[in-house]
């Protein structure tokens, strides 16, 4: 039997640091798509709580709660991160494995913001974006998730055959930015 | 051009895609008849002015129909498509 070597999305990419902005990978596994299906949200949410402490999060937010998170992924999908589904879930909503279909950069540090306000056509102003906020959108012409983690750091996420032009937009943007600063 | 998604909030037009006259979700019953399908299927307005149609939001999914004047180029109001009356 061949035995073969798993690798990361973003394995020999990541870290980037240019000026103070630096780019690590995050891995995000179990992660599963939860899907609920028609009427059944209410017996989700519970049933998300009982088991891992999180609920399913409204449109554009995202709850974690002891290592465990949920994103809000769309029109009535989320993805919960870093435990599996609890198995009532089964027969109430579309559950599908997602662990290894995303690549996830986390961008931070002082000027993170700007980097990513240079390719992402939402305002990332704290004000506007807090800590917890997520947004479906685009890194410049890709589409990504967008997830504010803490004040200087996000999470951006994209299909996973799209990591190398995701580290290559983010790795552009920071060396326009920190050569601004210079 | 900004649309506001009825779930994200207000976007730029390029997240967006158009899907053509909102009038697509107002399916005659079956037994309506060849005029009423005839309408459905190949005749559209041509307004100059307020029109209905539908967007779709592509990075997050979502059907929305779109108030907006063709004129002013102004959006007016959005709302899911699973809650328009039918």
């Amino acid at each position: 039997m061949v035995k073969l070597i798993a690798r990361t999305p973003l394995d020999g990419l990541t870290p980037v640091t240019i000026g103070t902005v630096t780019v690590t990978e995050v891995t995000l596994d179990p992660m599963t798509m939860i899907a609920p299906f028609k009427n059944q949200l209410a017996k989700v949410d519970a049933l998300l709580k009982a088991g891992d402490g999180v609920g399913f999060p409204a449109p554009n937010r995202m709850e974690s709660s002891d290592g465990v998170r949920i994103l809000w992924a769309g029109q009535g999908r989320a993805l919960l991160i870093g435990a599996d589904a609890p198995a009532g879930l089964r027969g109430l909503a579309a559950l599908t494995d997602q662990a290894d279909a995303s690549a996830c950069a986390q961008i931070s540090g002082a000027g993170a913001v700007d980097a990513l306000a240079r390719l992402v056509p939402v305002d990332l102003r704290l004000s506007h974006f807090p800590v917890g906020q997520t947004a479906r959108t685009f890194v410049n012409h890709m589409a990504a998730s967008v997830t504010r983690t803490a004040p200087d750091a996000f999470e951006v996420m994209v299909m996973r055959s799209m990591g190398q032009t995701l580290i290559h937009e983010l790795t552009e943007a920071m060396t326009n930015i920190a050569a601004r600063n210079a | 051009m900004r649309i506001t998604c009825p779930l994200c909030g207000t976007r730029d037009r390029r997240e967006f895609t158009w899907q053509g006259d909102a009038l697509a979700i107002h399916r005659p019953a079956r037994d309506a008849g060849p005029e009423a399908w005839d309408n459905y299927i190949h005749l559209r307005e041509n307004p100059a002015g307020k029109t209905r149609d539908l967007w779709y939001h592509d990075p997050c999914g979502t059907w929305a129909v779109a108030e907006r004047d063709t004129v002013t180029h102004a959006v007016h109001s959005t709302t899911l498509v699973t809650e328009v009356p039918r």
